[in-house]
């Protein structure tokens, strides 16, 4: 009895709250979801083709989230202009791509076509990703941590409008490849071949980065600046080397994940696709524990399959309106249910005071 | 008291002096609310309100190219005096509209605007527009409300773009009549001109006899557009119909391919999406699709692109160049009508009479056809609607813009 007192002392109004919080918001989901699986309007496969394609874009979102999570992790700071890093390797590529494809080449070699592709935009994003850092991040480094982040915002309009200028505000759509055109089928379920392809060479490109930061010694300089900045530079490391080194990788991925996910969405390229994924892939990157290499990469795919079927398991459960417009809505309350959750995200480590 | 006897027959002078420097009796404004005086060796001010930033900037980008081709068609010149083309960016948003507006309004030597954009632009910028006495003819404008006295319609407020609600019922009528569907989805994306669109359309489509089976949006932004037409699916709907924009309904329509249930399914769009890029832009899933827009034909609009493509290079990039053209043309005219010239070349601007000029258009010979303002602005006929049928000659040719399959 006295015990049961004891702890009931020290529950606050603020954590009753909560409590009541996430009780709601798990019956919403719960509720939603039985009425939608109970009213029989959509088939098992249905659910299973959409899990994949939410997997195929959430493997995109964890590309670009990588690159939000490498920057935190070492110099605690969001790079907002990240989702411009992406644009500016997808939009400079996609003209190179529409040549390839006029020429033949793209259908003809597609892999290798691809391959080099994806190099040029790796390249292009990553250049634009140290530039970034020396212009408009370095001189700011010992500043409060709020002027990065406004200088950010601002990098990213600058960023937006100067490819504006360099390729017009038109859109543009990367070219068809015919060996990714295809569907196959497992069971009752058809798949197309892209979304696969699109998973597979995202999940390649994040067990190289994996690989690159727990097995090289880079990586182990990585790790540890992200440790202790001042610690790490005693020991010998040089500091401004390995933050260039992460931004150059950071644009490296977003630059690849242009095109695939030109491959993935071929459509509405233009100087303003990189403000949304780049959200998305902040969101998945908070979600799975900013600073975080691995939280990243789930982060990303969850979102990606919260996305794709929450709004018709949940939101069409519970008769809401508009049930598709909310789709962000989904995936901003899946981003405060995890916090209320688990604060450090789902494979983040609690910050020390020092860090945080 | 002696002091101010002499500070009022001082004031006098004053005021006899500068009456006398400015021409005695020859120009003076009698209008109601005002006039602009234009000095001899001064431009004659109009300007842009439209989207230039953003990701709807093609579409005012597509606007300020035809009003920069019909200031050139003159030389830069009317009346003898250089014409000076301001302009803002309004971001196809209500507040972009307002700021905007508010900036234009603060400005007196503006005599006229064309703009907006976007309706949502134009619903919280023409109020303001109107109380400052400016005019203001908008290319693309096509929300209904606009030019509705019960809606939010003011004074000073045309449009050369067509009326949705006739857009909205010659797709509904081709979709029932004419491809014989009886079920239809509409998607809007919660702008005011998609959602009244899609309004009009299932409405008259339920008037017809048909069957609306789901109405649902999208966000601007989205690039996954799979959820949504799963659901559209689980009905197999006869017509699709998605008035939106690009880039989201190059999505619409490429990933609608990709769902079960809509392997039957016609795509329809509307003037939002056509434009050079969006079948290329969507590919194969494009073909068979049908679009309703304006009825743009003849030699006049194959010169201004002509005239589009030598100062700009290529293609316009959206499909209401040529109602800027002709808003453009409205306005200049109409100044030209109304304008008293002094004889040191000042010229005054009566506003009333202005707006009443541009009201009594009539049997203009525009290149979107011939145009004639009524009282509350709509100055396009609605008749010069066509609806257009995307083949492979547009997607993969290069073809623009697509043969109209039936006109009302």
């Amino acid at each position: 009895m006295e015990d049961l007192r004891r702890r009931l002392d020290g529950v606050s109004w603020v954590d009753l709250f909560l409590w009541g919080l996430r009780i709601v918001i798990i019956l919403l989901i719960a509720v939603g979801a039985f009425n939608t699986l109970t009213s029989g309007k959509y088939t098992i496969t249905t659910w299973i083709s959409l899990s994949i394609s939410g997997l195929a874009q959430g493997s995109i979102y964890a590309l670009i989230a990588l690159g939000y999570t490498l920057v935190y992790g070492i110099l605690l700071m969001i790079n907002f202009a990240h989702g411009e890093v992406f644009m500016s390797g997808a939009f400079t590529t996609v003209f190179i791509a529409n040549y390839f494809n006029q020429t033949g080449f793209l259908n003809t070699y597609p892999l290798l076509a691809i391959l080099i592709l994806m190099v040029i935009a790796a390249l292009v994003s990553m250049s634009v990703a140290v530039l970034l850092e020396r212009i408009a991040y370095r001189p700011l480094r010992g500043a409060p941590r709020l002027v990065p982040l406004i200088t950010a915002i601002g990098a990213s309009f600058f960023l937006q409008y100067s490819f504006r200028g360099f390729y017009g505000s038109g859109f543009q759509t990367y070219p068809t490849v015919t060996a990714l055109s295809g569907t196959f089928t497992v069971g009752k379920v058809t798949i197309p071949v892209v979304q696969v392809v699109v998973f597979f060479a995202a999940i390649a490109l994040m067990s190289g980065l994996y690989w690159l930061v727990e097995r090289t010694k880079m990586g182990k300089s990585m790790r540890a600046v992200s440790e202790d900045k001042e610690v790490a530079a005693l020991m010998g490391i040089d500091i401004n080397r390995v933050i260039v080194f992460t931004f150059a990788i950071g644009g490296l991925l977003a630059g690849a994940a242009g095109v695939i996910n030109g491959l993935y969405r071929p459509q509405g390229v233009y100087f303003f696709m990189g403000f949304i994924p780049g959200i998305k892939a902040f969101t998945s990157a908070v979600l799975g524990g900013i600073g975080s290499v691995p939280g990243a990469m789930l982060g990303g795919l969850f979102l990606g399959v919260i996305e794709s079927i929450g709004p018709n398991l949940v939101l069409e459960g519970l008769g809401i309106d508009g049930a598709n417009q909310l789709k962000d809505a989904i995936a901003f309350t899946m981003l405060v249910l995890v916090l209320i959750f688990r604060p450090q995200g789902i494979l983040g480590e609690r910050l020390s005071e020092k860090k945080a | 008291m002696k002091r101010i006897a002499l500070l009022l027959l001082a004031a006098l002078l004053f005021t006899l002096a500068l009456s006398a420097c400015s021409g005695g009796d020859e120009l003076v404004c009698e209008d109601a609310i005002g006039c602009v005086t234009v000095a001899p060796d001064e431009p004659i001010t109009i300007a842009y309100m439209l989207t230039i930033s953003g990701a709807t900037a093609f579409l005012g980008e597509d606007s300020r190219g035809g009003i920069q081709i019909a200031i050139d068609d003159r030389g830069g010149k009317l009346l003898d005096h250089d014409i000076n083309l301001k302009g803002e960016d309004s971001g196809c948003s209500a507040e972009g509209g307002q700021t905007a507006a508010q900036k234009l309004a603060a400005d007196t030597q503006i005599v006229g605007i064309i703009g907006s954009s976007c309706s949502s632009e134009a619903t919280a910028g023409l109020p303001i527009i109107s109380e400052a006495g400016m005019l203001m003819i908008s290319p693309s404008n096509t929300a209904p409300a606009l030019t509705d006295k019960e809606g939010t319609w003011h004074p000073g407020y045309y449009r050369t773009a067509h009326n949705d609600l006739f857009q909205g019922r010659v797709a509904a009528d081709y979709a029932y009549n004419e491809l014989g569907a009886r079920t239809a989805a509409t998607i809007h994306d919660g702008s005011p001109y998609a959602d009244g669109l899609q309004g009009v359309f299932a409405n008259r489509f339920k008037e017809l006899g048909g069957t609306i089976t789901f109405q649902g949006a999208v966000n601007v932004g989205d690039t996954d557009m799979r959820p949504i037409l799963t659901n559209v699916g689980a009905d197999s709907p006869d017509v699709l119909y998605f008035p939106i924009f690009e880039p989201e309904g190059n999505f619409i329509a490429a990933q609608s391919k990709e769902v079960a249930g809509l392997e039957n399914t016609i795509l329809f769009g509307a003037d939002g999406l056509l434009s050079e890029s969006f079948p290329s832009g969507t590919g194969p899933a494009a073909v068979g699709m049908y679009l309703s827009g304006p009825y743009v034909e003849g030699d006049a609009y194959q010169q201004l692109l002509a005239k589009w493509d030598a100062k700009f290079g290529g293609p316009p990039p959206s499909g209401f160049h040529a109602h800027a053209y002709d808003a453009t043309n409205i306005l200049l005219d109409a100044i030209e009508k109304v304008a008293l010239k002094g004889d040191d070349g000042t010229l005054l601007i009566p506003r009333q009479a202005l707006r009443d000029a541009v009201t009594a258009t009539a049997g203009f010979r525009g290149v979107t056809g011939t145009l004639a303002c009524n009282e509350t602005g709509d100055c396009a006929t609605g008749e010069a609607l066509g609806i257009y049928r995307i083949t492979d000659a547009e997607v993969s040719g290069g073809n623009w813009p697509p043969e109209a399959v039936w006109t009302p």
